[in-house]
């Protein structure tokens, strides 16, 4: 396979490479763990793209009081390997290092999982049990947007024409607080059949669902059945319920609610035992 | 396996002339591919240039590559991936187009040494990056200790997959000198073997791991 002709830019300022994102048929290209089989397979067929996998400005994990910023740009290895990330933000660094393989961790970046929104991807589970916010850009404006509404569809997010993320900004998770990322994998692509995040803690819950339906959601359903009983196989029973389940050649729709209902208790029980 | 063109590919079609490493022996001229004058303006130096962002392509563009530590220029489409590059420009051919997708590591390289599916990387977007085939660290005089260790374990079957385990489990190695079984089965895991060799492929890392310890093989 071999994609479509384009037109090729590697800008080397992120100004720059947002006024060409200005342009009507530019399309942003950062790691291509995505892109590049989308556009193979005639997905995707930009007439131009733009690579902001070289730009420093959006490769950085960094500390700013209660919260982590980590640019757009940074590779998953970066945030698999980073001890910031590891002490302040463990379920990002669990999370990430189930995705795929190491070939893709070694190239894909946080932004571009995020901009694919692949149903199936593991990132989306985190970010939606983390509430991540996204700072997005496009030339002349700037916004932040919470994980529950950056996630649209199957594929698709809040991102306009135009707009890339810069950068996603997660909690610093506070002591006591236990965290665990639980996957269904499927083999051959390393992708999630379902994958289930969890924080806990003596204050709150977050569950974080990928894989089932067409977009990662925050389970909130669960999440409050596990407030007030703590139970972790009555919270996992209601996990999926009114989810409008995927169904593959790899798990039909029944057999992923299953699934669901199974790694949420797994995450439930094991974020629990690390609440230390 | 008999068939070896690809005709979707138009890079296939013209006479480039290829270096040292012919294995298909079709083409008999050597030297490694000089194109025509670069404008500079893709140079890995120029990354930080204003230049930069003028936009190239839909045809070839000039850029140069560092293969095995030794600058490469060649002109390619902007949509000519690194796998493609290699293999039908450059006849180093170890690493393999298989799925084509990213997911089965028969094309893995090293970049900056890292590994990577070289099916999933732009060409022109590699310049200023160091890229490691498996022809630069394992050769038929000198095989690398990996490469001894696939053979001593029978780890492969039809050995389609064998150049891409190879290389991916070098860099393994790089970054996890002493690893444990299940690091070499997790950290293999881009990897795919149809044959299903597996169990010899990491017996055959760990052995690489331990002989690489000992200082035998560069």
């Amino acid at each position: 396979m071999i994609s479509q002709q384009f037109e090729y830019s590697a800008p080397a300022t992120l100004q720059e490479a947002l006024d060409l994102l200005a342009n009507e048929g530019a399309k942003p290209l950062a790691g291509g763990m995505s892109l590049i089989p989308m556009m193979k397979l005639r997905l995707a067929a930009p007439e131009q793209l733009i690579d902001i996998g070289r730009l420093r400005e959006l490769n950085y994990i960094r500390r700013e009081g209660e919260q982590m910023h980590i640019g757009a740009g940074t590779t998953h290895w970066d945030v698999e390997s980073s001890p910031i990330v590891r002490a302040h933000c463990p379920l990002l660094s669990e999370t990430v290092s189930n995705i795929g393989d190491i070939q893709v961790r070694n190239r894909g970046t946080i932004g571009g999982s995020a901009a694919h929104a692949d149903p199936s991807a593991d990132y989306p589970a985190a970010f939606c049990a983390l509430e991540a916010q996204f700072k997005l850009v496009k030339k002349g404006g700037e916004r932040v947007v919470g994980a529950s509404d950056f996630f649209v569809d199957m594929l698709t997010t809040a991102l306009e024409s135009g707009e890339i993320i810069a950068e996603v900004i997660v909690p610093v998770e506070q002591r006591g607080t236990g965290v665990s990322y639980q996957k269904c994998v499927q083999p051959a692509s390393g992708f999630a059949i379902v994958g289930v995040a969890v924080r806990v803690s003596s204050e709150f819950v977050r569950i974080g669902v990928t894989g089932l339906g067409a977009k990662a959601y925050r389970a909130t359903n669960a999440e409050e059945i596990y407030t007030s009983t703590h139970d972790a196989a009555k919270a996992a029973a209601v996990v999926a319920d009114g989810a409008d389940s995927n169904s593959d050649i790899h798990a039909s729709a029944s057999y992923r609610k299953h699934l669901a209902r199974i790694y949420t208790q797994r995450a439930l029980k094991e974020a629990a035992s690390r609440m230390g | 396996m008999s068939s070896r063109k690809e005709p979707d590919n138009p890079q296939q079609d013209e006479a480039t002339p290829k270096n040292k490493f012919s294995r298909r022996g079709f083409l008999s001229s050597v030297g490694i591919t000089s194109g025509a004058l670069t404008t500079g303006l893709l140079e890995p130096e120029a990354e930080a240039a204003p230049v930069a962002a003028k936009v190239v392509g839909p045809g070839e563009v000039p850029i140069t590559l560092q293969i095995n530590g030794k600058p490469v220029k060649i002109s390619v489409e902007p949509r000519a991936t690194l796998c493609d590059t290699l293999r039908n420009r450059l006849e180093l051919t170890a690493a393999k187009r298989v799925c084509d997708r990213g997911t089965c590591g028969a094309c893995s390289v090293i970049v900056d040494g890292k590994a990577m599916y070289s099916c999933t990387l732009l060409a022109i977007d590699l310049q200023g990056r160091q890229i490691t085939t498996l022809e630069g660290i394992s050769t038929e005089k000198k095989l690398h200790a990996v490469s001894k260790a696939f053979v001593n374990n029978d780890a492969q079957q039809c050995g389609y997959c064998t150049p891409g385990f190879v290389i991916a489990s070098k860099a393994f190695l790089d970054r996890n000198p002493n690893p444990t079984f299940e690091e070499v089965k997790h950290g293999l895991g881009g990897n795919l073997c149809r044959c299903g060799t597996y169990v010899g492929i990491r017996k055959a890392v760990l052995e690489a791991a331990k002989e690489l310890k000992g200082g035998s093989n560069a």
